[in-house]
């Protein structure tokens, strides 16, 4: 499979804005996936000749960080907090809730590529739990009630 | 004249409305005519009450609070321009008692100005410790710190100042500042705060260290999970460049000090310090063998200075005061003060900086208010997702490195998680073995294999099978963790494991009399 002209562009934009900078291959990544939503295998050699690095030093770090994807999430990302002051305050329940609703397990993207649903190990909002994170927005005290307004809202592109 | 609106954009506060409500107030304030001027500052902390709206008056700043979107007519309809009465209305802000009983040193600015005004940081005492700085020598600088009694604040508790020394007198072309800002610890979000809220605190403290060592390159390595850090870190450093604080030359000294911030990428492993300086340099976060330390052979090989955000924000005060004032704060080893962050199962969750020596009961009822729910506090956990599981006979202990290790618990970053009666603490066992299994960079067996067959021998605990055989299996392998693992996450992971099952032997299927066993 080829990748689309405008995401080569992304990738090579991201390689030559950081490839100077000591300790590039992060920034980089984070460059790709900001634009791309993801980090496609096509990147990999790519930015493994440009750093002169092998493929597999670049596909280690890639599979290392839980923050990197290699495959394209759904059009809104839904993180919910896991951490211990979240489970304080009912998280268990409301991971259970939302993976019914999507129909998908963590790690998971529903069928008309929506949602993709992941876990997440604090988000700093523990004052405020249990917390979510939909793509960059935090919030807190979410209940299954809220939850599914955040649904509605990013199904209608509200959020 | 327009009066002054104060709406926190403190991430916590966003996923709570802020910005809604901060427009709801600019609509209601148009359709009345009236002239308001909005500051988005940082949070006071009190994040029960947040939304926490202030209006400034000739008394002083008036709190409303939580204040959601629909509340807004009736505050203008009771005159709150003017500090009218309201039932959201809870008086001076300064007077809230949650506020007034604290000891606010590192937090001193959070919540007061606007964070990235340098005019206003410059009005509240800022860079007032960097330009006393710019007239001591570097091991003057470091002295001072030293003299502080200043411990790492990111949870290993050890003396900034002799690591500060340690970069001080290692000779080398290239020497760097590193802030470790990946506060992955759940129940913590102090470093979160002073970056949203105050990020010219963090960048003078870490300027001052680069004077004090003779570092020229500072890198603020941030948890990709705050994205709203990242963007007042990023406003925050372009305002002191342009404004000569960063860069070459500040203020006309000759010092030059560049700072940058990095993004991590979701791994709890990188808060190791060796982990992050890895990952800095574009790799895996894989932990580092020790020696050589970091303050020898750190970032790219560099002597390096690698302290937490608390740390680092700490350091203006201590230069503008001296370090006698900061260590005329706390008890024993521990001196100055710990932003603790209350969290979990509590009425009143926030922030509250204390000098060292208040109790968790303290912590826990007259500030915290008990639990959110209404049930008995049951176990706290302190120091975050490491730290041990402490049961209500054990809310006594006074905040301080030492009685906290004496009774086999940590500080660690000051996070406190409450739980009620609810919990099962088997289960939350269970989860601190799952999580090391997410989060173990793999180096070390007893991490990487250990944690795995933690949560295989709990789940058969919990399931009742061979029960005698596997407790003291459990208790093995945390021993195999605890002493031969390569970093804290492995050796430290026996912490919630043990002290769940010392402190709450019934929740493992034991009776209360066979906790020894």
């Amino acid at each position: 499979m080829t990748l689309p002209d405008r995401t080569v562009r992304a990738i090579q934009a991201a390689i030559a804005s950081n490839q100077d900078k000591p300790g590039a291959l992060l920034p980089i990544l984070h460059g790709i996936q900001d634009h791309v939503g993801h980090i496609p295998p096509e990147a990999v050699p790519l930015i493994a000749s440009e750093l002169n690095l092998s493929r597999a030093e670049v596909h280690g770090v890639i599979s290392f960080y839980h923050y990197f994807r290699q495959t394209p999430p759904g059009r809104h990302t839904l993180q919910i907090c896991q951490a211990e002051s979240c489970q304080a305050m009912g998280s268990v329940a409301l991971t259970e809730y939302a993976k019914q609703c999507l129909g998908i397990d963590f790690h998971g993207t529903t069928g008309d590529q929506e949602f993709s649903l992941e876990p997440v190990y604090c988000l700093g909002n523990c004052a405020c739990s249990p917390a979510v994170m939909l793509d960059d927005e935090v919030y807190g005290r979410v209940t299954p009630e809220r939850l599914e307004q955040l649904f509605t809202q990013a199904r209608k592109g509200q959020a | 004249m327009s009066i002054k609106i104060y709406v926190p954009r403190d991430s916590s506060v966003l996923s709570l409305g802020a910005n809604q409500v901060a427009l709801a107030i600019v609509v209601e304030a148009a359709r009345r005519g009236a002239s308001v001027e909005i500051i988005r500052n940082g949070s006071r902390g009190l994040f029960w009450l947040e939304p926490l709206v202030e209006v400034v008056t000739p008394e002083g700043r008036i709190a409303y609070g939580p204040v959601l979107p629909e509340d807004v007519p009736s505050l203008f309809e009771c005159n709150f321009l003017y500090g009218g009465e309201h039932h959201l209305r809870l008086g001076l802000t300064e007077g809230i008692p949650y506020l007034k009983n604290q000891d606010r040193l590192t937090f001193a600015r959070v919540g007061i100005a606007d964070p990235v005004s340098l005019q206003d940081y410059l009005a509240h005492d800022g860079y007032r410790g960097f330009k006393r700085a710019l007239g001591l020598s570097g091991a003057a600088i470091v002295k001072e710190v030293t003299d502080s009694g200043l411990r790492g604040r990111g949870g290993a508790a050890f003396p900034t100042g002799i690591k500060w020394n340690t970069v001080l007198n290692t000779e080398a072309s290239q020497k760097y500042i590193v802030c470790n800002a990946d506060e992955g610890d759940s129940g913590t979000y102090s470093d979160r705060m002073i970056m949203e809220g105050d990020p010219f605190v963090l960048i003078e403290g870490m300027t001052i260290a680069g004077i004090a060592v003779g570092a020229t390159q500072g890198y603020i390595y941030l948890r990709s999970e705050y994205p709203h850090a990242l963007q007042v870190l990023n406003e925050a450093i372009a305002v002191a460049t342009a404004n000569h604080y960063l860069g070459e030359d500040i203020l006309g000294s000759g010092k030059t000090f560049h700072l940058e911030v990095r993004r991590g990428a979701g791994a709890y492993v990188c808060g190791e310090e060796t982990s992050l300086l890895e990952s800095l340099e574009g790799k895996r976060g894989i932990v580092r063998f020790k020696p050589p330390l970091p303050a020898i052979q750190g970032l790219f090989g560099q002597p390096t200075i690698i302290n937490n955000v608390i740390s680092l924000a700490s350091v203006p005060i201590i230069l503008d005061k001296g370090g006698a004032f900061y260590r005329d704060f706390g008890l024993g080893r521990s001196r100055g003060t710990l932003p603790i962050q209350l969290a979990g199962n509590l009425k009143h969750c926030g922030l509250v900086e204390k000098a060292f020596g208040v109790t968790l009961r303290e912590l826990l009822y007259d500030y915290g208010g008990g639990s959110a729910s209404g049930r008995p506090i049951r176990a706290v956990q302190v120091g975050g997702p490491l730290g041990a599981y402490l049961p209500e006979s054990q809310f006594d202990t006074p905040l301080d490195y030492e009685a906290f290790t004496s009774i086999w618990a940590v500080l660690g970053h000051g996070g406190i998680v409450a739980f009620d009666d609810t919990v099962d603490m088997a289960r939350m066992a269970r989860y601190a073995m799952e999580f090391c299994v997410i989060e173990s960079c793999g180096k070390c067996t007893p991490c990487r294999i250990g944690s795995t067959r933690g949560v295989e021998v709990i789940d058969k605990i919990i399931a009742g099978r061979d029960h005698a055989a596997n407790i003291a299996l459990l208790r093995d392998l945390n021993d195999t963790m605890l002493n031969s693992s390569l970093c804290a996450l492995g050796g430290m992971t026996p912490y919630p494991v043990l002290s769940a099952l010392n402190h709450f032997p019934q929740d493992f299927g034991l009776q209360p009399t066979q906790q020894a066993a």
